[in-house]
């Protein structure tokens, strides 16, 4: 172990340069939060992610920000287990009408303020499950979303964009 | 002669497809032949409706055939209380066909939560309400017994499902899972869809395994059709498979490392995991390889430099996956989580018919690239590694081995690539009704397609089984005796798919 950490000490570090923030979701985004009054998050956001009917897909994506490359935590993004220590609902899959009251429920436990990130295609129009009797369709059918990710699934590049453009926000309604 | 053959021989033969062979039986017939699978003489691959019948797949090594059972009253004598593993199946098929096992053990209904405003949307497809339909948790009795219930939203960024758990003080006395929570509808999408159409539905099934599904449906309606994939995408698809094989190995192993508060290795894991999908990138134009197998061959030929970047990934892993190994073996710590922790009893894994790292660490040896089999990889030469003692730390180590065999497998394949196309002309139109059947070894076990379809080129029928429905039946008996906080690492160690299993 004592080399790895050493090999690990000496190594450069692997972690990539920041995607810029996504501009057009920017410019959507601050429209939404000035209509939302002043939001005080500093530069931190805690994020809980529901699988509200995901084929796991945007799951392993989700899991590759916390990778070296990435590394969501230099930014402030958080990742937290309980939705009541939440700013942000992260979100993937088509709502399953199996999964509509667990959604609906989480979001009721997140404290106020709160933001809603529908990740990946399914969670933005509900991809090739579209029209099924078992689903309900995009997030925004069952809770309001302020960011949605574009991609089957998205890249981590793609959802550290979204997930900045929200933290960008959140800074210039501070100031 | 084999009991399998026997009894096809004795039914009404319908399609013998390129393979296999599926036979009509009566009520005996159908029970004599789960009594067969309860006494341990071959291994069912599959059950699942068409509306119309219920289909059995069975394998008695090395034969694999399909019985069907006609519903013409909807109903088909229940094998779940001879055969345990056929449970859950019977279930899942009353809720979306509304064909009734009778004499079930079990009638409480599974994917279907009285959500979805329907009854048996594949079958009478019937308005119903939609308010949620209570649900009978099998009773915990007695003064120290106390109930933990948990999800379907859980803790960590995974698939949702309810687990609950009684406990006596710390020790689990039983746990008992609820699942369909993901249910998409997945079969009566892919009714009528065009082949391409549900090319993409099948990929994603079960997302981790986006290849393996790809594949299955693919060389199910090819077996269908009459066709063979041209060579070079015979091999492609066999790189593809194994690159997602190590992609999802590493990430499990780092995450049963990090389950066990030991997140060095998670640290790694991820490191060279996120390589894999790189090189996947430069290679196919995609991270998870989506919609690359495609029936018929693959979409498109590998991109320019990819056989550079494979090489420069197998050398980058094959220089640091062992460090990790030995780190793996030599942490005390980690060793006390992992080792004699969730023991899964060999005979249960027979019983089940468990596939994959949970099969194989209980001593069962099944490898679908092995037998039944499928190019190229008899051209390839692999192991499959066994092992006995059932525990965490035995399907840690499958996983470690076969990404070491994988890692070969990507140097053979590289080695003998054949030239040529890969993809056939435009697919012939099939002919009404014609069926075929794949078994494909995804990196989590067998997974079966079975697809039937129309004179105009659309699907008909489909089924895809995961190999998660013999394996969460398991993790609740391996489960059993360990402490709560032993849960998460037996889960991960199982890594069961939810979306896969829930259709
Ligand atoms: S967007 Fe794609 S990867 Fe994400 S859940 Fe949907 S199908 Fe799966």
């Amino acid at each position: 172990m004592r080399t790895l950490l050493l090999k690990s000490l000496l190594q450069a570090p692997l972690t990539e340069p920041a995607p810029t923030a996504d501009d057009a979701e920017l410019d959507r985004l601050a429209q939404s939060l000035r209509s939302a009054g002043h939001r005080r998050l500093g530069r931190s956001l805690a994020i809980r992610e529901v699988d509200a009917g995901s084929c796991n897909g945007c799951e392993l994506e989700i899991h590759a920000l916390n990778n070296a490359f990435y590394d969501l935590e230099r930014f402030g993004l958080r990742f937290v287990a309980s939705p009541r220590h939440a700013d942000v609902l992260l979100v993937t899959g088509p709502v399953t009408k199996n999964m509509r009251e667990a959604l609906e429920r989480t979001w009721a436990a997140t404290p106020d303020p709160k933001w809603v990130v529908a990740a990946g295609d399914c969670a933005r129009g509900c991809g090739v499950f579209a029209g099924s009797y078992a689903c309900v369709g995009s997030v925004a059918a069952v809770i309001p979303v302020d960011v949605a990710i574009a991609g089957c699934p998205p890249t981590p590049t793609a959802l550290l964009k979204g997930l900045l453009a929200l933290l960008e926000c959140s800074d210039r309604s501070r100031a | 002669m084999a009991w399998l053959q026997q009894t096809m021989e004795h039914g009404r033969p319908v399609c013998a497809a390129a393979g296999y062979g599926r036979a009509i039986v009566d009520d005996a017939a159908w029970i004599a032949v789960a009594q067969q699978l309860a006494s341990g003489q071959g291994s069912m691959l599959g059950l699942w409706g068409d509306g119309e019948c219920v289909h059995l797949c069975v394998l008695q090594e090395p034969l694999i055939g399909i019985l069907t059972h006609a519903c013409p009253s909807r109903r088909f004598p229940a094998i779940g209380g001879l055969y345990p593993p056929a449970l859950r199946l019977e279930r899942a098929i009353h809720d979306l066909y509304g064909l009734e096992p009778v004499a079930s053990p079990d009638r409480r209904a599974w994917l279907d939560h009285g959500r979805w405003g329907v009854h048996q949307p594949l079958g009478r497809n019937q308005a119903a309400a939609a308010d949620g339909a209570p649900y009978a948790f099998h009773a915990a009795e007695g003064p120290p017994m106390h109930l933990i219930p948990v999800g379907p939203v859980h803790a960590g960024i995974i698939e949702p499902g309810h687990f609950r758990f009684t406990a006596n003080g710390e020790t689990i006395v039983r746990l008992e899972q609820r699942l369909g929570y993901v249910h998409k509808g997945i079969e009566r999408i892919m009714r009528g869809a065009t082949l391409e159409a549900a090319a993409r539905v099948a990929g994603r099934v079960s997302g981790d395994s986006t290849v393996a599904y790809a594949l299955a449906f693919a060389r199910a309606v090819e077996a269908a059709l009459g066709v063979m994939a041209p060579p070079r995408a015979d091999w492609l698809r066999a790189v593809m498979a194994e690159l997602e094989r190590i992609a999802n190995h590493l990430g499990d192993i780092g995450a049963i490392c990090n389950d066990a508060a030991f997140a060095l290795i998670h640290a790694h894991c991820g490191v060279l995991r996120e390589e894999v999908l790189r090189a996947a990138e430069t290679c196919f134009g995609h991270r998870l390889m989506m919609d690359r197998i495609v029936p018929g061959g693959i979409s498109a030929d590998l991109q320019p430099h990819a056989a550079d970047a494979l090489h420069t990934l197998i050398d980058s892993i094959g220089q640091r996956f062992p460090e990790l190994v030995e780190l793996y073996d030599r942490t005390a710590s980690l060793q006390d989580r992992t080792v004699a922790t969730g023991i899964l009893k060999p005979a249960l894994v027979r019983h089940y018919g468990a596939g994959g790292f949970v099969g194989r660490a209980s001593g069962r040896a099944f490898d679908a690239r092995k037998a039944p089999g499928y190019p190229p990889y008899a051209d390839l030469t692999f192991d499959v590694p066994v092992r006995e003692q059932g525990d965490v730390d035995a399907r840690v180590w499958i996983r470690i081995e076969e990404l070491r065999q994988s890692l070969s497998l990507l140097a053979q394949l590289l080695a003998q690539l054949p030239r040529g196309v890969v993809r056939l002309p435009p697919l012939p139109l099939a002919r009404h009704g014609a069926e075929g059947l794949a078994v494909v070894e995804g990196f989590r076990g067998d997974i079966l397609a079975w697809v039937r379809l129309n004179g105009d080129g659309t699907v008909a029928h489909s089924h895809l089984r995961d190999p998660s429905w013999f394996q969460w039946p398991l993790l609740e008996a391996a489960i059993e005796g360990n402490i709560v906080a032993d849960f998460p690492l037996c889960n991960k160690s199982f890594n069961c798919s939810y979306s896969g299993h829930d259709l």
